[in-house]
């Protein structure tokens, strides 16, 4: 081991200017980008046909404690949904990962994507690899100030944009622009905006792969679900290197034979794989935790045997089995499918939930204190708490019954039936009455039925408690 | 080539320890110790804005102010604190501010109005539950059952002492109750209270001796002990008494529910009627708003399920 250096305490910045490049991964990489971005920036302003309710297509109401999503109106009950569809996304997020590798990093992340559009202004700008590098080393004068102040600026109008979008989903989106921009809208969305903006240029602008690197927590747990049948970028070491390691193309190492014969590898060591990568590592070193999967150096090494007329695929997607055996990487593993089962089991049943959302809610919990009340008639008498709720799109008419107790009589004042606007919340009080048999001491389940008016043509909602009867 | 790579990848701190035990140095990156900088930063505007340090027997109080109304509707200003937060959001929160305009909503409706609308119920429900707590519960339970019979009337129950109509119920809340049976100790004999109270056990359906009932049947009756003057000749009470209708199964006075067998029961009511009871309610006009005696009204008339 060498001691030469003196050891450090803090790493320092190496400044990274990826090179652009072209190929069959950048193309799909700007679809996606394209995609993701037209969903992100667009959605909000889509407009939708609802009977009541906002006519946005998406739209997180906060204050109404709805969220609208196409038809299906998400009310504060539904919380568990997104339990399952958080747990969907992690499942998926395994599965994805234990097959293909860091393929949410390469494609979808939003720190890749929003990074690849900041680089791409960049360049733009200030130009080509070689010219950003001069431009950063040359001492400040009227055009590097320029070039630099217009790039930060561009920055700062996506990354506006980028904040200002995400606000537009909590609101109505047309009203809340003008609403913004003439200072009438909530001090929230200011904020929010306000953060976004600054993370966005921050984190896509200044900070770029030391997220990925340093912040991320899915970089690092990532090893637990790779194994030898993983995909992953790698170099194609045997090939690359030959006997005698990598070699330029010299004078008499210009074709394949010439160098086969030298003992010299098909690696011409141009170094444009390392050029291209956003984190600025050299994939021939290996699977390194910085590698986002963004196969750009495959792309590079492509297009540079391309040019010579030799075999694609010296950098190319792989596996550690296929590495080091020359097999072919097998997909159907048990943790793969362990994986899936989780994925479609979890998927099924938020499907299925969302399939048979109730028209209305309705909840029975007992009062506890008292637990029960013995009346003037020697009848023992229960109350309850009834919320209900109406998620139907019309007001919605409701009778309260009783069920499972036979001489039981169900007392709610008033509201024996009620009427329940599109929306509606409502907090009713209930009482049972009953003559025991027997003082037993013991609690009995009771149902409270909720039937809608026939005109509704819905099924009547049930909701088991109990009756509790005191020792005598 | 992996070996070689690691070489150059990880560098060590140069500490050995028996000979080859070596430490890797992977340093942090150098922004993350700008982001410990900018925790002491933000720690110093902390101290300077908000409460921080104790000094001597007090503490610096900082920049930041909350301002709020007094009790006295005076417009104070202190350093900032969560208790100066809580009393200005209470005053002029948005939550705070809907529920008031809710308040003034309900105050102005009728009874009948209020009664009749889900909405305002569950509001007169909600703040009703509030208001009772602070102000009922102390004596007659948090859920309007008190701990015990006999201490405080039970609100739960479908019997009223003195009437379950909004109407009463808001004349008892208003202006109180003196609820007075007098001692019987030293005005019947020991053999009358025994006749009485079997008299009193039997109407509830009771197992009692039938002939001291009758004797007591008569001595209710009679001018010498003039219990039907309160309790009225069905023995069924009055509400403008606040006297307890002994035929029925609630007991507001004896704990008879409780009682292990009949001479425990008997027991419990001969207590009663040797002396007596006095229970009073205060009257609680003036100290609470007339919206405040309306949800209370509504919401003790929808405990017991009103009359």
């Amino acid at each position: 081991m060498p001691e030469a250096e003196e050891p450090q305490l803090y790493a320092p910045r190496q400044s990274i200017f990826p090179r652009s490049v072209k190929g069959r991964f950048r193309r799909l990489k700007w679809g996606l980008l394209a995609l993701a971005y037209g969903v992100y920036f667009l959605l909000p302003w889509l407009r939708w046909h609802r009977e009541s309710g906002p006519d946005q297509a998406v739209l997180f109401d906060l204050v109404g404690r709805k969220f609208y999503l196409f038809d299906l109106v998400v009310y504060p009950q539904d919380i568990f949904w997104l339990a399952g569809l958080l747990m969907i996304f992690a499942y998926l997020l395994f599965f994805v990962t234990g097959i293909a590798g860091r393929v949410f990093c390469g494609y979808f992340c939003f720190q890749t994507l929003w990074t690849d559009v900041f680089i791409f202004m960049e360049r733009l700008i200030q130009g080509e690899r070689p010219a950003r590098i001069r431009l950063s080393k040359q001492p400040w004068n009227l055009a590097k100030i320029v070039k630099v102040g217009l790039t930060h600026l561009l920055w700062l109008l996506v990354a506006f944009a980028t904040g200002l979008t995400f606000v537009l989903y909590w609101g109505n989106a047309p009203d809340l622009v003008v609403e913004f921009f003439t200072g009438k809208a909530p001090f929230a969305a200011y904020a929010t905006a306000a953060f976004l903006t600054a993370t966005t240029y921050v984190m896509a602008g200044i900070a770029r792969e030391q997220v990925c690197t340093y912040m991320c927590p899915y970089a690092r747990f990532q090893s637990a679900m790779f194994d030898r049948d993983t995909l992953i970028v790698s170099y194609d070491e045997a090939r690359g290197e030959g006997k005698k390691g990598r070699a330029k193309l010299g004078r008499d190492l210009k074709t394949e034979e010439q160098r086969e014969a030298a003992g010299v590898g098909d690696c011409i060591d141009c170094g444009y794989c390392v050029q291209v990568c956003p984190t600025g590592i050299d994939i021939r070193n290996g699977l390194q935790i910085q590698c986002i999967s963004c196969a750009l150096c495959v792309d590079a090494c492509d297009t540079i045997m391309d040019s010579l007329g030799w075999e694609r695929g010296l950098v190319a997607y792989s596996s550690q089995r296929e590495e080091e055996g020359g097999e072919k990487a097998r997909l159907l593993r048990p943790k793969v499918l362990g994986y899936a089962a989780v994925l479609v089991v979890a998927v099924s049943l938020l499907a299925w939930s969302v399939g048979h959302q109730a028209p209305f809610d309705l909840t029975v919990s007992q009062v506890r204190q008292p637990i029960f009340t013995l009346l003037s008639d020697g009848r023992i008498e229960n109350a309850y708490e009834v919320k209900v709720n109406n998620k139907t799109n019309h007001s919605l008419g409701l009778a309260f019954s009783l069920e499972g107790l036979p001489g039981g009589e169900l007392d709610m004042g008033r509201f024996r039936h009620v009427v329940l606007r599109s929306g509606q919340r409502l907090r009713l009080s209930a009482r049972i009455k009953a003559r025991p048999k027997v003082f037993d001491g013991k609690t009995h389940p009771v149902t409270i039925v909720a039937t809608p008016d026939p005109g509704a043509k819905l099924p009547p909602l049930k909701h088991e408690t109990v009756f509790y009867v005191p020792a005598s | 080539m992996a070996d070689q790579s690691q070489q150059k990848a990880v560098q060590t701190t140069g500490h050995a320890w028996d000979g080859d035990l070596q430490e890797f140095n992977n340093p942090l990156p150098r922004w993350w110790l700008w982001t410990f900088y900018a925790t002491v930063v933000f720690a110093i505007v902390y101290w300077i804005l908000y409460p921080a340090w104790p000094v001597g027997k007090g503490y610096t109080k900082g920049l930041a102010t909350t301002t709020f109304e007094s009790a006295d509707g005076k417009e104070v200003t202190t350093h900032w604190n969560t208790r100066a937060e809580f009393i200005r959001d209470m005053q002029s929160g948005e939550e705070a501010l809907k529920q008031r305009a809710y308040l003034v909503k309900v105050g102005s409706a009728s009874y009948e109005q209020v009664l009749n609308d889900p909405d305002m119920m569950a509001f007169a429900q909600s703040m009703g539950r509030v208001l009772f707590a602070d102000n009922c519960a102390a004596c007659h339970g948090l859920g309007g059952t008190p701990a015990q019979i006999g201490s405080y009337p039970n609100l739960r129950d479908d019997a009223w002492l003195w009437g379950g109509s909004i109407e009463r119920i808001e004349q008892t809340i208003r202006k109180g109750r003196l609820g007075y049976m007098p001692p019987f100790g030293k005005v019947l004999s020991e053999a009358q209270i025994d006749a009485l109270a079997n008299y009193v056990l039997g109407l509830s359906g009771n197992p009692v001796d039938k002939a001291k009932a009758a004797e007591g049947d008569k001595l209710f009756h009679s001018d010498q002990a003039g219990c039907y003057a309160c309790h009225t000749n069905s023995a069924k009470g009055m509400y403008a008494q606040g006297s307890a209708n002994l035929t029925d199964q609630v007991w507001t006075v004896a704990d008879v529910p409780d009682a292990t067998d009949i001479k425990d029961k008997l027991a419990r009511v001969k207590a009663v009627i040797r002396n007596g009871i006095e229970r009073h309610m205060p009257a609680w006009e003036g100290r609470l708003s007339d919206e405040e005696i309306k949800l209370l009204t509504v919401y003790v008339h929808s405990l017991g399920g009103g009359q």
